[in-house]
């Protein structure tokens, strides 16, 4: 599977292992050439600096090709305008998209795109733990 | 009219200070407790604090009954997503976003908001219109008929100049509306009507048809 991941963050960059690991096709995005220092240093995926807003770094990435898209900045709105372009635009089967606030989280899940509220999911975890 | 604005920058708060004036019923949101503050003191109560995408904000400013949401920070990323919750969650029948990187217009129209103003766009065309040799202004837009009024001025080397307006061959969807000669007054052009050297011709065109009507009028 080709994957294309925006942002290499923290879990951008464990992703983007994790899949290089299993096999699959990476090229990770990021505004900042600094951050590919958290990747692996067996990643062997494209580390692509631009701005995943940018059709032009989007096609450059090969999004055009890719299976699935996700979506990891620190901007809620980033990642849903992003994933909504990958989506709606460039018609990538699979788009996956990371929202903090879950009431924005709820609209877009509605409104079609994949969307996970770590905020939710996080508090969730530590209810249960606390419950347990 | 209830408006909403989300964005107390300038191009926010003067829109906000046109439409109070017009008598509409505003309301700005901003993030920022400084420009809150300012709009506050200067307009009157008409800037709640807070985050103009988040749902719950919306909700309590009674986003449900507006008539029309505009966005109009200087993130496009933020516009979208407001114009969209407002549309979604809300009903908000036109929704307007300022698009700061002309690339993002297509693609706003294409996630369903209403309406899009870039910037960017506008402020391009005006000092390109400054331009002494710039061959085509777009006056304006009319969207929904796919049609644009622009002004092509003829330059001194025009191969046109002395002909007769019957004898170009215009490009289809295309007319002249008006004829502004260098140093008398505009007039309507006919069949007979003479091109000049320095003439400003206005006319309608569409998107498409506009570079063969600057070539048709330039004689190029």
């Amino acid at each position: 599977m080709k994957v294309v991941i925006m942002g290499c963050g923290r879990v951008g960059a464990q992703l983007a292992g994790l899949l290089d690991t299993d096999g699959h096709s990476v090229t990770i995005l990021d505004t900042d050439a600094y951050s590919f220092r958290r990747l692996p240093s067996t990643f062997s995926g494209t580390a692509l600096v631009g701005n995943g807003l940018n059709e032009e770094v989007l096609k450059k990435a090969g999004i055009e090709e890719a299976d699935a898209f996700v979506a990891l900045t620190q901007g809620d709105n980033r990642n849903v305008m992003a994933s909504q372009i990958a989506k709606h635009i460039f018609n990538v089967p699979r788009v996956v998209c990371r929202i903090y606030d879950p009431l924005r989280q709820e609209l877009y899940s509605t409104l079609g795109v994949e969307a996970f509220s770590p905020t939710t999911i996080f508090a969730q975890m530590l209810r249960e733990k606390l419950e347990s | 009219m209830y408006i909403i604005i989300v964005g107390g920058g300038r191009l926010g708060y003067y829109l906000t200070k046109a439409l109070l004036d017009e008598g509409h019923e505003v309301l700005i949101v901003e993030k920022n407790p400084t420009f809150c503050q300012i709009i506050n003191d200067e307009l009157g109560s008409v800037c709640v604090r807070g985050d103009g995408c988040e749902a719950a904000t919306l909700a309590d400013i009674g986003t449900a009954r507006a008539d029309m949401f505009i966005a109009v920070t200087g993130d496009d990323e933020d516009n979208l997503v407001a114009c969209q919750v407002a549309k979604h969650k809300f009903n908000v029948p036109r929704t307007t976003a300022r698009v700061r990187n002309p690339q993002n217009e297509t693609i706003f129209k294409k996630l369903g908001i209403d309406v899009t103003v870039s910037s960017t766009n506008i402020i391009l065309e005006s000092i390109k219109e400054e331009v002494p040799t710039h061959p085509l202004t777009h006056l304006l837009t009319i969207r929904d008929q796919g049609l644009e009024i622009v002004e092509v001025k003829i330059p001194p080397d025009a191969t046109t100049i002395g002909k007769p307006v019957k004898e170009l061959s215009l490009p289809p969807g295309s007319r002249l509306a008006l004829i502004i000669p260098k140093e008398r007054k505009p007039r309507l052009p006919t069949s007979d009507t003479i091109l000049r050297d320095g003439d400003r011709v206005i006319a309608v065109t569409t998107p498409e048809s506009e570079e063969a009507l600057r070539a048709v009028l330039r004689g190029a």
